[in-house]
C-alpha cells in the first residue's frame, strides 16, 4: 500500500508555503476591488448616432476612463456605463466630454451613486459568514466525532483545510489581480463561500473513514489507519473533483465573462480543496495527535543543514 | 423484491409529475422564477429618512410606505415585484421585466398622500382623468390661503370598520384645519362626486372602479371611505397614519439590467449544463460500467427534481443560482461515487454482488451524512448573509439552489440509484460480475 503518511511533513511544508505565499501576496499586493464591489457612479445614455460597445468603450478609455464597464441595454443604443465615484462635477465632465466625441445624448439619461455604504456592509457581511461558517462546521464536525479520542482535532484540522483552500483562492487571485488586472466582485465573495462549503465536505469524507477504521480496529497505530484511510478513499476524492472540475469548466467555457470570477475561483479552490483534504488535513491530525511538532522543526532544520 | 417495485414506480410517477411540472403552469406559473440579472429589470435601494418620526413607531411608518410603493407599482403590471423591508430603515423594490423612465422612477418614491379632487370644469386645467371624468385638486380658502384637501389634514388615528352595506369602510377623522376646509368644500360641491387620489391615480374599490362618493351632507368632524376591499382598506389605513408623517425616500442603489442580456444568459447557462451533464455520465459510464449507467439514469432524475422543486417553491433563479445548480450536478455524482467505491472494495473481498450493493450503501451512509451536513450549513449560512446585504441576490440565489441540490442529491443516490441497482441484480444483468468492476475480474 502507497505509504504516504510517511511524507507527512513533506505534504505539510508543501500547503504551509502555499499558504504563506497567497497571505503574502494578499498582504502586499491586496486585492483589486471592482466598481460593483466597491462603489462607483452608473450613467444610463442613448446616442443619437448608433455606436457599437467597443467605439463607447474607447473613447471612454481615451477620456481616463478605462476602469469604467460599459454594458448595452434595452432598448438599442442605450448604455449603463459604471466608473469610479464621481462627483458632480466630474459627472458633468464626463456627460459633456462623451458627447463631444460620439455625438449628442439621445433622449433623457440618468446618473446614479452606489454608495460605498453597501459596498463596506457586504464586505463586513462576507467575513461574517466565513466566521461564521467556520465556527458552525467546528461545532458540528467534533460533535459528529464526539466518540473519537480528540474529537476537537477533527474539527480544528477541517477548519484549517477550509482556510488554507480559502487563503490560496484569495492569493491566486490577488496575484493575478497585480499581473491581469482581475477584480474582485461579489460572485467573487460567492465563489470563496462556495469554496469552503466544498471543502469541508471532502475533508469530512475522509475523516469519516478514519473514523470507521478506528472503530473497526484495523491496525492500533494511528499511521496505519489514516494512511489506509487516505489511500481507501482516494479514488473517491479525484472522482468526485474530477466530475465537479468538469462541470465548472463547462460553465466556464459557455457562459463566459459575467460569472468568470465565480468560476476561477471555484476551480482553485476545487483543486486547493483536493489537496488539502487528502493531504494536508489527514496528516495534520496525525501530527497533531502524536504531538511530533518538535521532530516537525527538526526535521525542518535537517533538510536546511543538508541542502 | 415487491418493495422494489413498488419504490420503481413511485420513482417514476416522482419523475413523471416533476417533467410535467416544468412542461407545464404551476401554481399560476408558467416559468421559472427568474432574478433580475436573467429576465432584466429594474433595482432601487431606498433609505427612509426616520429622523423625525416618534421613536417606537418606525415597523408602521415602512409599513406603510412599502404599501404605498406596492399600489404604485401595481399600475406597472409587474408579474412578480419585490418590496422588502432591509434592516432599519431601506427598503428594496425590484421590479423584473421592467423598464421605467427616470420620471416613472421618481414618482415611486413620493410620500404618501390622499388627495381629494372635484370635476374640473370644461377648459380648467385637470389633475386625474379617469373613467369618471376630468379632476382637479378640492380647495378651499383658510385665513385668505388657498389650501387644498388632501390627507395631511388627517388625524392619524384611521382604522378599518364593517359598514352597513356589508362591506368595510375606512374611518378617518379632520384635524382642525381639515374641518374648515372640509366644511367649506363639501358644503360647496353637494350632490356632486367627490375624487379620491393618490398620486397619479384615483383609488381603487373592490369593484375595481374609482372610488368617488356623491357628497350627501356637509363634512366637518370626518368622514368614511366606502367600497374599498378589506385588504385595501386596511392597507390604506395604515399608510395614512404614517403617509401624513413626512417621511422622504432616498435612492442609495439602483439598477437597471437589460432582458435580453438575461435571455441570453440563460441560453448559454442551458448548455453548460447539458455538457456538463453528458460529460459527467460519460466519467461514470466508463468508469464505474453498468454501476455508473444508473447512475446517470439517476442524475436525469435529479436534474428534473431539483428544476421542477425550482419552479414550485419557487426558487429565484439567477446567474449564481444557475452556477449553484450546474457546480451541483457535479457534487450529485458524489454521493454516487462513494456508494461505487464502497461496492468495489466489498466486491474485492469477496462478497456477491448483491451483499457488496447492500454493504456499500450501507457502510457509505455516514460518509455522505456528514459530508451533507457541512454543505448544508455553509448554504444556510450563505441565504442568511445574503438577506442582510442589498446586491445580496446572488449570494442567497446560489445557496438556496445548492442547499436544494445537494438535498435533492443525497435523496436520489440513496434510494434511486439502490432500487435502480436492487432491481438490476434480480433481473440476473449483475451476474456478470464485469459489468460492476472491470479490476475484479482481472484478478
Amino acid at each position: 500500500m502507497l505509504n504516504l503518511t510517511g511524507k507527512r511533513f513533506w505534504f505539510i511544508i508543501i500547503s504551509g508555503i502555499l499558504m504563506l505565499v497567497s497571505l503574502v501576496s494578499l498582504i502586499s499586493l491586496g486585492l483589486k476591488r471592482g466598481v460593483e464591489f466597491s462603489s462607483g457612479s452608473m450613467l444610463t445614455v442613448n446616442f443619437e448616432e448608433e455606436l457599437t460597445q467597443q467605439e463607447v468603450e474607447q473613447a471612454l478609455g481615451e477620456l481616463g476612463y478605462s476602469d469604467s464597464i460599459v454594458q448595452q441595454t434595452q432598448p438599442t443604443g442605450n448604455y449603463i456605463i459604471r466608473t469610479h465615484v464621481l462627483d458632480e462635477n466630474e459627472q458633468t465632465q464626463l456627460k459633456i466630454s462623451l458627447q463631444e466625441r460620439l455625438g449628442n445624448f439621445a433622449g433623457e439619461f440618468s446618473f446614479r451613486r452606489v454608495s460605498p455604504m453597501i459596498a463596506t456592509e457586504t464586505s463586513r457581511s462576507a467575513s461574517i459568514a466565513v466566521a461564521v461558517a467556520a465556527l458552525g462546521i467546528l461545532l458540528y464536525v467534533t460533535w459528529a466525532f464526539r466518540r473519537m479520542p480528540k474529537p476537537f482535532h477533527y474539527g480544528t484540522c477541517a477548519i484549517v483545510a477550509l482556510v488554507h483552500d480559502a487563503l490560496i483562492a484569495l492569493g491566486v487571485f490577488s496575484i493575478f489581480g497585480a499581473i491581469l488586472g482581475w477584480e474582485i466582485n461579489l460572485m467573487f465573495i460567492t465563489g470563496i463561500l462556495a469554496v469552503i462549503g466544498y471543502s469541508v465536505n471532502n475533508t469530512v469524507v475522509i475523516f469519516d473513514r478514519i473514523r470507521e477504521n478506528l472503530i473497526l480496529g484495523i491496525s492500533p497505530d494511528f499511521e496505519t489507519v489514516v494512511n489506509r484511510s487516505v489511500v481507501d478513499t482516494m479514488a473517491r476524492s479525484l472522482n468526485t473533483s474530477l466530475t465537479t472540475l468538469v462541470v465548472v469548466l463547462a460553465l466556464l467555457l459557455f457562459v463566459g465573462a459575467s460569472i468568470q470570477n465565480f468560476v476561477i475561483v471555484l476551480i482553485i479552490g476545487i483543486i486547493a480543496g483536493t489537496f488539502s483534504s487528502v493531504f494536508f488535513a489527514p496528516m495534520l491530525l496525525l501530527v497533531w495527535d502524536r504531538n511530533e511538532w518538535k521532530n516537525f522543526w527538526r526535521w525542518l532544520s535537517f533538510r536546511r543543514v543538508t541542502s | 423484491m415487491r418493495r422494489n417495485t413498488l419504490t420503481l414506480i413511485i420513482i417514476l410517477v416522482l419523475f413523471i409529475s416533476s417533467v410535467l411540472a416544468l412542461l407545464f403552469p404551476v401554481l399560476g406559473r408558467q416559468g421559472m422564477r427568474l432574478g433580475l440579472d436573467l429576465q432584466g429589470g429594474l433595482h432601487i435601494l431606498y433609505e427612509a429618512d426616520l429622523s423625525s418620526v416618534e421613536p417606537g413607531t418606525e415597523d408602521e411608518i415602512i409599513e406603510g410606505v412599502m404599501g404605498v410603493l406596492g399600489n404604485r407599482i401595481n399600475p406597472l403590471g409587474v408579474t412578480e415585484p419585490v418590496i422588502q423591508r432591509q434592516g432599519e430603515d431601506r427598503i428594496l423594490v425590484e421590479l423584473p421585466g421592467l423598464s421605467i423612465t427616470d420620471r416613472e422612477k421618481e414618482r415611486l418614491a413620493r410620500v404618501a398622500v390622499l388627495e381629494f379632487g372635484e370635476t374640473a370644469a370644461q377648459g380648467e386645467e385637470a389633475k386625474w382623468e379617469n373613467e369618471l371624468g376630468r379632476w382637479k385638486p378640492a380647495t378651499a380658502e383658510v385665513n385668505g390661503e388657498v389650501k387644498e384637501l388632501t390627507s395631511r389634514y388627517f388625524r392619524q388615528n384611521t382604522y378599518v370598520s364593517p359598514s352597513q352595506a356589508g362591506g368595510v369602510d375606512l374611518v378617518f377623522e379632520w384635524d382642525a384645519e381639515g374641518r374648515v376646509l372640509s366644511e367649506q368644500i363639501t358644503g360647496r360641491l353637494l350632490g356632486q362626486r367627490l375624487g379620491i387620489f393618490e398620486g397619479d391615480t384615483a383609488v381603487m374599490g373592490e369593484d375595481g372602479r374609482p372610488i368617488a362618493p356623491v357628497v350627501q351632507n356637509v363634512i366637518t368632524e370626518g368622514g368614511r371611505i366606502t367600497g374599498l376591499s378589506f385588504t385595501e382598506a386596511n392597507s390604506l389605513s395604515q399608510q395614512l397614519n404614517a403617509g401624513r408623517l413626512p417621511v422622504s425616500l432616498s435612492v442609495l442603489s439602483d439598477e437597471t439590467v437589460s432582458p435580453t442580456l438575461g435571455a441570453n444568459f440563460i441560453n448559454q447557462s442551458i448548455l453548460a449544463g447539458v455538457i456538463g451533464l453528458v460529460l459527467v455520465m460519460l466519467f461514470m459510464i466508463l468508469y464505474y460500467r453498468l454501476p455508473g449507467a444508473l447512475a446517470s439514469l439517476t442524475l436525469v432524475f435529479y436534474g428534473a427534481l431539483v428544476l421542477a422543486l425550482f419552479k414550485m417553491i419557487p426558487v429565484t433563479l439567477t446567474l449564481a443560482g444557475l452556477g449553484g445548480f450546474i457546480l451541483s450536478i457535479g457534487m450529485a455524482v458524489d454521493a454516487n461515487v462513494l456508494i461505487f467505491e464502497r461496492m468495489k472494495e466489498e466486491l474485492r473481498s469477496g462478497r456477491t454482488v448483491g451483499a457488496a450493493i447492500e454493504a456499500g450503501f450501507n457502510r457509505a451512509w455516514n460518509a455522505i451524512r456528514d459530508a451533507n451536513i457541512t454543505t448544508f450549513i455553509v448554504c444556510l449560512i450563505l441565504i442568511w448573509i445574503g438577506s442582510t446585504i442589498d446586491a445580496g441576490a446572488p449570494v442567497q440565489g446560489f445557496g438556496l439552489t445548492l442547499l436544494v441540490g445537494v438535498g435533492v442529491s443525497m435523496f436520489t443516490a440513496i434510494l434511486v440509484t439502490r432500487t435502480f441497482m436492487r432491481l438490476s441484480v434480480h433481473t440476473g444483468l449483475a451476474n456478470r460480475i464485469s459489468l460492476f468492476s472491470p479490476e475484479v475480474r482481472k484478478k
